[in-house]
């Protein structure tokens, strides 16, 4: 099974590791994620103001080249994934917006492409329960908080991969690679964002609430599907640390840890780029 | 804070320009404050959004536009999920930060971002902060 796959820009080149563990896991599971032939950044932001036609244009490029690979498009990163379900409903239920982004992009694209996550992918087409079969290197008793944020579970009409307050499928993928996952209030609350682009305090503290939270109920590393989240929760948690000599969670792409379970050839889960290793606990409980 | 109501403000052209650049309509919001509770940022806003809308609702124009409310809005859109009246928050402050980068105005200066961050930072950090700081 080959799935059409959009990396974005920033798995092109500061997240290699989240772009690179996917691949091999995909083909450890047994399918394979092939990128798309012509691909554009999706713009990283959903227009929020409905007059705002023009956001959509560099997402609506993405999907009409998407559309002419197949059916379906998975992508990884949570804002991709948002931005580009989001643009493509508008693009399916709105006539006059399809006309006028169309018009500006020379596409004829009609909103008929399925916009999946890869985490839907392996729950939906894959099974977590065959995924939990293939995992040569159980994780187990890794206590594993899963973080959502916002971009891939909120609006709750749009999105619709899981219940928006009570999102349950990163904690089930985790429980088939055979980590505990870690319930923690914080798991859908924002990690700051693009605020981090001038207003690191803000960033600081949100994502402090978050790592504080997850730790306070536990959690020994992190699990995340968005880059921005990734960096967001690491460099807080650097800051934060700096002087305290608090002990550090690392932060991982759900993929690294999937990739690890399954056995993955380290080179190319990345891990040596995370700020925080993860390999010295695996290694002290000999998994 | 002393405010002045009136005919002028409660019908102003800028009230009806958030509205309609918004999409939504002020007056669906009933002010049970749902919103500025699962505000992640309202700490740090002068206006939490429950606020925001009310001053918008009493056409209180330079009090909103004076506020820094709409550069701390993240859009994590909890405020929407929240709302028991569907109002979104997220896009009237957005609309507040379009129509000050519409007029040419930037909020984040390009050459003042520092080069570490531009070095470092996810690029969808720096693509969506330009989108929403820099006219």
């Amino acid at each position: 099974m080959k799935i059409p796959y959009y990396p974005g820009c920033t798995l092109n080149t500061v997240a290699k590791g989240f772009d690179t563990s996917a691949r091999e896991s995909a083909i450890l599971l047994g399918f394979e994620l092939k990128e798309l032939n012509q691909w554009n950044c999706c713009g990283a932001t959903f227009p929020l103001t409905p007059d705002n036609v023009m956001g959509l244009t560099a997402p609506t490029k993405v999907l009409s080249n998407a559309r002419k690979e197949g059916d379906t498009v998975t992508t990884l990163c949570s804002v991709c994934y948002n931005v580009l379900k989001r643009t493509n409903k508008v693009i399916r239920d709105d006539k006059e917006k399809r006309a006028i982004v169309n018009g500006f992009i020379e596409e004829e694209y009609d909103g008929s492409l399925n916009v999946i996550h890869f985490l839907e992918v392996l729950r939906d087409r894959i099974g977590f329960d065959n995924v939990k079969s293939a995992v040569k290197r159980p994780l187990k008793g890794v206590k594993a908080g899963a973080y959502y944020g916002c971009m891939l579970l909120r609006p709750f009409e749009d999105m619709g991969i899981d219940n928006a307050e009570a999102p349950t499928i990163f904690e089930d993928l985790l429980k088939a690679l055979g980590c505990e996952p870690v319930e923690f209030p914080n798991k859908i609350e924002c990690c700051g964002a693009h605020l981090a682009m001038g207003n690191e305090d803000v960033v600081t503290k949100l994502s402090g609430n978050v790592l504080s939270s997850a730790k306070n109920k536990g959690a020994e590393i992190i699990v995340t599907s968005c880059p921005l989240c990734q960096y967001n929760l690491e460099k807080s948690q650097q800051r934060l640390a700096e002087g305290s000599g608090n002990t550090q969670m690392p932060i991982l792409y759900f993929t690294q840890l999937l990739g690890l379970a399954l056995g993955q050839d380290e080179g190319s889960l990345g891990l040596e780029k995370n700020l925080f290793d993860v390999r010295p606990l695996l290694n002290g409980r000999k998994i | 804070m002393l405010i002045k109501l009136g005919k002028e403000n409660l019908h102003s052209e800028f009230v009806e320009l958030i509205e309609r650049v918004s999409g939504e309509e002020l007056a669906n919001c009933y002010q049970c404050g749902n919103c500025t509770g699962g505000c992640p940022v309202s700490f740090a806003m002068d206006f939490g959004p429950r606020e925001i809308i009310r001053l918008l609702q009493l056409g209180q124009e330079d009090a909103v536009k004076n506020s820094n409310s709409m550069w701390l809005c993240v859009g994590c859109l909890q405020c929407y999920c929240r709302c028991p009246k569907g109002v979104s928050a997220a896009k009237i402050l957005e609309a507040l930060r379009q129509l000050s980068l519409r007029k040419g105005e930037s909020h984040e200066e390009i050459k003042e971002v520092p080069l570490p961050f531009l070095k470092n930072a996810p690029q969808q950090a720096i693509v969506c902060g330009f989108r929403k700081f820099v006219s």
